[in-house]
């Protein structure tokens, strides 16, 4: 009974998740396509849950949907042209057709791949207590790892700044 | 029984879905979403593979922050590039941003 939910949650977050993506690379207005990628993210969150990542979930929510999904929307209306043409079109000169032949090849292959390899398993079952756990890591094992990302996002913070305000301002 | 297997299928088909995007789209701005589809494929893949072949060692995940922190980075950077351009060149098309001087 517990598996049969499992399973059905599964293939709910993974249909909204592919469904909803590609909705965001078809659909041809942009606000449609960014409402549709927090959709995805909202789909992806729950394929963290189902892998036991908690944490991990709730900061899928927050960040991708609470700020990068947000920020999408906002460029899309800063940056908007005329009505005529739908804002998120695809490019006439590019063969799309090719172009999503390629990327369903693209998975066939993957799925060849993945199919054959042979996955070594683990029996253990999973940590429980993510947080505290990942937390303990990041501040012992991956220290230098966090501070290099820390001033990484510092660097994007100010680069982001000077290049929409320009230097001068 | 859902295992590693199926959340890789579901990553392979974000990846190639975004694949698709970025090769076709016009604007810039559909460019970075298809940019962050592929992201979360891959943050997909590294989730899954930290559950089933590594429970006890949660490299995965940390892994998965650090991927998080420089695609919330780049879509910062990214986005200001794109108004910086619009402001400029009062566009957001990327097939006519094909000349590299000012």
């Amino acid at each position: 009974m517990n598996e049969l939910i499992y399973n059905v949650a599964f293939f709910i977050f993974a249909a909204i998740t592919v469904a909803a993506a590609i909705g965001v690379v078809t659909k041809s207005n942009l606000v449609h396509s960014a409402l549709l990628l927090a959709l995805c993210f909202i789909g992806v969150s729950g394929l963290y849950v189902l892998l036991q990542a908690d944490f991990l979930a709730a900061v899928q929510i927050l960040i991708y949907n609470g700020a990068i999904a947000i920020v999408f929307v906002l460029g899309t209306m800063l940056t908007r042209r005329s009505a005529r043409h739908g804002t998120n079109d695809t490019e006439v000169n590019i063969p799309s057709r090719l172009v999503s032949l390629v990327s369903g090849l693209f998975v066939i292959i993957t799925l060849g791949v993945i199919a054959t390899t042979p996955w070594r398993y683990s029996s253990i079952e999973a940590v429980q207590d993510t947080p505290a756990l990942l937390a303990q890591f990041i501040l012992t094992d991956y220290m230098v790892v966090m501070e290099v990302s820390a001033v990484l996002l510092l660097a994007a913070m100010i680069g982001a700044i000077v290049l929409a305000k320009g230097v001068e301002e | 029984m859902i295992g590693l297997v199926h959340f890789l299928t579901v990553a392979a088909m974000v990846f190639a879905i975004g694949l698709y995007g970025v090769l076709t789209k016009r604007t810039i701005i559909g460019i970075l979403m298809s940019i962050e589809l592929m992201l979360n494929a891959v943050n997909i893949n590294l989730i899954a593979f930290s559950r089933f072949i590594t429970p006890e060692a949660l490299t995965g995940q940390i892994f998965a922050i650090f991927t998080i922190t420089v695609a919330a980075a780049e879509v910062a950077v990214g986005l200001a590039m794109v108004f910086r351009v619009y402001y400029d060149r009062n566009t957001v098309h990327a097939a006519r941003l094909d000349e590299m001087r000012w």
